[in-house]
């Protein structure tokens, strides 16, 4: 399917989203839309989808004028969407999600779930997705549920599939096999629309790239297009993508994680038995797929773990069996890896949010009485320091985008003197520009001497900022190894090999090395 | 897109005390209407006319407005002002009765609030006015004590078990994982029925009697009038204005209240944030049983003077409906339960002269309940939908009153 936007703009109220967006999508081609976070690709998407009518401007499906009054109208014409949050109904089977509002029925309006299963089979098989269609959807992986989706699509017959932030919930190897999968598609001449902020992925996958920058189209490159370039047409100004730092070595162990064993509720090792040091000014990255045990890892060192076994020693004091609170008064900052749920109190004021963790001491506090001036003052300073974009800090956190509200947690934690700092995907769904800030602002905390503990599923955030990297496979310690180490031996070791394999296996493979001596592309930016 | 996700997993609770002020408002607008086509509707007079409506019309409109505004007037006179009165007392007494009648509903809604502002929602209110009521009762009629230290030790005692009968929901709620609203319908039934044991023993008793009403408070247990002998209103008022005063303080003011705002609102983060959120749970719910406890004291030791099973009458259902409709903020219930004590008040004085029975009274205050359930049903019969759904079109990632998305930039950009 050819697909053609001219002259689209959209405007809330006053608020232009898209200005006149000119987009030609050729047939059998992957065309990404590359932009930072509020950029406006998503409001342009939903046009095409039919979910907002465009203020002014024309749709053209093989060069003849659309009109969509909802997505009923667009996936008739052969457009599909996958959209960032799966719709699917967790406890329904695949099949039963992708009949769902496109039921196959025998007489009397019964419903026909073999002819569903049939299609299913029948894509799974030709594009090798491996989907069960009796699978129920919420014991999936996340990047199978996302297979779901585009199949969903499929068995609509779209001709044109447009996948909003596809990668943004995936890990390294599923972003991986949605490449091929995307590859596969386009070879049977399904058009693609790629929605994205990660220049790697962006590069890696199509054919054409359009960057969006304030509502606006402000450029169009090829994927060979060097990585910088992109950024700075994307950001609008020059980005420094090394952040120039040095490695440290640390100076002596402060805090010593022995024998640390952590039990879900349902008595299954989440964590098993790791050993770990980490020294005063360095940063240790704990690597590994999401869901191998570093959630319940920084858990269990802030305290919310308390029945876990071993010992964490911070100073020589022993942390396990303290609540929250004390292990927070002992200079411990944290920065929970996701911010909306653990974060952030949404409905409170950025101001309440930035003292979230200490409310109830001087000078925020005097006995029971809070005191709401210096609340204010507090917030003043910090909105100023960390550029924290608000009209004002009595607002909701919830009026902030992402990369603000990241920074209101990260401007808490690092507010106080601290004898540890913890940052668990410190830059997840943060915009490029704020993603260089908040990596500073750690290396600053690094190099005042801090041990820092990054946990990070973005390999390139982890090699960027680790002096050391561990990696962690199903609970256990795979090996802590340095910062300069391969992706292709950090690769390994997530799969469940040891530092020693990893090296011997990657330097046994030609054209692998295991380490890395030109510089990396930075965190989530690549 | 965090905003989106947080909104899709917000308990009753918080739905309910989000609903704005607006909505409030006209959602006893909504319901006086309401009440009134019901009051014109049973009106003997207007289904009379209505057999002729279709050659006189007028008839039927004339009587339906005269039965409404009929019932109404007659409301007003009986809890704002009296103009068909004779005398000055009189012409104020009803304003006086509506004070007299919200005095209990303060402090019991405003412990529904406070638990709510928490996360809990507290349907246990009634049970805990009881146990108040029950404790200071007892210590109100059998114990001889000087003046002012009776009427505090009952004030204290009403409290304090008012706080246990919370406090007790709250903490197997945080040991055992129970729901409060579960606890708190079984905790009533047991102070019910606690109640009606209790009134059953001699000791508790008038000498002499079987009657399951206790003796006359001591006068050195009863509130004292503030308005002096001619009106009804006591001690117990200027306590609630204490009291509203009090929750403000303790919600906005104090760090409690911020540990339990946060826990009410989200309580995972409160968590990693270092709250304790079983204590937060615990303190809430004693807190709120104590000022339900407080509404107790005021039944017994300020208006009814003895303790019987009606003691509580439906206050402590009432105080939910007061709290939802102040939106759990300590002036919005005062004034809420301002108005539930004026339709108390008025709605005798409707039945009595205008034989309007007083039931409306509760078709209007239950349809209050219902419409502020459900907001979007007020902002459509007042049209207030289109500007709201104009809103929600516009994109999450630029939120109204944000900046443009160039925001996300960081320091030191020279654009």
């Amino acid at each position: 399917m050819k697909l053609e936007l001219q002259g689209i703009t959209k405007s809330f109220g006053g608020f232009v989203a898209n200005d006149s967006i000119d987009l030609v999508v050729e047939p059998g081609t992957v065309h990404c839309l590359l932009g930072e976070n509020g950029a406006g690709k998503s409001t342009l998407m939903n046009v095409l989808f039919g979910l907002y009518e465009p203020t002014s401007g024309r749709i053209l499906v093989d060069d003849k004028p659309v009109a969509f009054k909802g997505p009923a109208d667009a996936m008739n014409v052969g457009i599909g969407m996958v959209h960032q949050h799966f719709m699917l109904v967790p406890v329904f089977t695949v099949a039963e999600n992708v009949a769902l509002g496109n039921e196959s029925v025998k007489g009397g309006g019964v419903l026909d779930l073999e002819q569903t299963r049939k299609a299913i089979r029948e894509i799974s098989d030709r594009y090798g997705f491996h989907v069960d269609p009796d699978a129920v959807v919420e014991d999936l992986p996340v990047g199978v549920q996302q297979r779901v989706e585009i199949i969903k699509a499929l068995v609509r017959k779209a001709d044109l599939l447009i996948l909003d932030e596809p990668t943004a919930v995936l890990t390294p190897q599923e972003t991986d096999e949605l490449i091929d999968i995307i590859g596969q598609l386009k070879a049977n001449g399904t058009s693609i629309i790629f929605i994205s902020h990660k220049l790697r992925e962006v590069k890696a996958v199509s054919d054409k790239i359009t960057v969006i920058r304030r509502g606006k189209v402000v450029g169009s490159a090829d994927p060979s297009a060097d990585v910088k370039e992109l950024a700075s047409l994307m950001v609008g100004r020059e980005v420094d993508l090394s952040l120039g730092r040095i490695h440290s070595d640390g100076d002596d162990v402060r805090l010593s994680i022995k024998d640390l064993t952590v039990r879900t509720e349902t008595g299954h090792a989440a964590v098993n038995g790791l050993s770990l040091d980490v020294r005063g000014g360095e940063i240790l990255a704990v690597a590994g797929v999401q869901g191998n045990g570093q959630t319940e890892l920084v858990e269990a060192i802030i305290g919310l773990h308390p029945k876990a076994e071993g010992s964490i020693a911070l100073g020589g004091e022993e942390l396990l069996g303290r609540s929250v609170k004390e292990i927070i008064r002992r200079g411990v900052g944290f920065v929970p890896e996701d911010r909306s749920t653990d974060g952030l109190i949404s409905q409170f004021s950025i101001a309440d949010n930035l003292v979230l963790n200490r409310y109830d001491q001087p000078p925020i506090a005097r006995g029971l009485a809070l005191k709401p001036k210096a609340i204010a003052a507090s917030a003043v300073e910090k909105v100023k320091e960390y550029d924290i974009r608000t009209p004002t800090a009595a607002n909701a956190a919830s009026t902030l985008s992402g990369g603000n509200q990241q920074k209101v947690v990260l401007a808490r934690e690092l507010a106080r003197e601290l004898r540890l700092f913890i940052a668990s995907q410190p830059t997840r769904g943060v915009d490029v520009g704020s993603i260089e800030f908040l990596h500073r602002r750690i290396l600053a905390e690094r190099d005042h001497g801090t041990p820092v503990i990054i946990v990070s599923t973005e390999l390139d955030e982890v090699m960027e900022l680790g002096d050391r990297i561990a990696v962690l496979f199903h609970g256990r310690l795979m090996g802590v190894v340095p910062g300069n180490t391969s992706r292709d031996v950090l690769g390994l070791m997530m799969a469940g090999s040891t530092a020693e394999e990893a090296f011997a296996e990657a330097s046994a493979a030609p054209g692998m090395e295991t380490t890395q001596d030109g510089p990396t592309l930075p965190g989530g930016i690549a | 897109m965090s905003a989106q996700t947080t909104e899709s997993t917000t308990t009753l609770a918080q739905r309910l005390r989000q609903s704005s002020a607006l909505v409030s408002v006209l959602a006893v607008v909504l319901s006086l209407i309401v009440g009134g086509l019901l009051i014109a509707l049973t009106d003997e007079r207007t289904r009379g006319a209505a057999g002729y409506f279709f050659s006189r019309p007028g008839d039927t409109l004339s009587a339906a407005w005269q039965a409404a505004s009929g019932a109404y007037a007659a409301m007003f006179r009986g809890a704002v002002f009296n103009y068909n009165a004779s005398n000055g007392v009189d012409m104020i007494k009803p304003l006086t009765e509506t004070l007299t009648m919200a005095t209990p509903l303060i402090t019991a809604s405003l412990g529904v609030a406070l638990a709510f502002r928490a996360g809990l929602f507290n349907i246990g209110a009634q049970g805990q006015i009881i146990i108040g009521a029950a404790m200071a009762g007892y210590i109100g009629f059998a114990w001889q004590l000087p003046w002012p230290i009776h009427i505090l030790l009952v004030v204290l005692v009403a409290m304090l078990g008012g706080a246990v009968w919370g406090g007790l929901v709250g903490w197997i709620k945080a040991r055992t994982g129970a729901h409060e609203v579960i606890l708190t319908i079984m905790f009533n039934y047991v102070a019910v029925h606690l109640l009606a044991y209790i009134l059953t023993l001699p000791a508790m008793l008038r000498p002499g009697s079987n009657n399951p009403v206790s003796p006359i408070m001591q006068p050195s247990a009863q509130y004292p009038l503030i308005l002096g002998p001619d009106f009804r209103v006591h001690l117990g008022f200027l306590l609630g204005l204490l009291a509203t005063w009090g929750v403000w303080w303790l919600l906005e003011r104090s760090t409690i209240g911020f540990e339990l705002k946060a826990v009410g609102a989200n309580p995972s983060a409160a968590r990693t944030a270092g709250i304790n959120t079983t204590r937060a749970t615990v303190i809430a719910m004693v807190g709120a049983g104590a000022l339900a406890g407080l509404a107790g004291a005021a039944q017994v030791n300020g208006t009814e003077f003895s303790l019987a099973n009606g003691i509580a009458a439906s206050i402590g259902f009432d105080a939910i409906t007061v709290a939802l409709l102040g939106r759990s903020k300590p002036l919005g219930v005062l004034f809420a339960a301002l108005l539930f004590g004026a339709f108390r008040a008025g709605g005798v004085a409707m039945q009595s002269q205008t034989g309007t029975p007083i039931d409306i009274v509760l078709v209007v205050q239950s349809l209050i309940v219902l419409f502020i359930a459900a907001p979007p049903l007020v902002r459509t019969v007042f049209g207030l939908n289109a500007r709201r759904k104009r809103r929600q079109a516009e994109p999450d990632e630029a939120p109204p009153g944000n900046q443009p998305p160039s925001s996300s930039l960081t320091a030191g950009s020279s654009l």
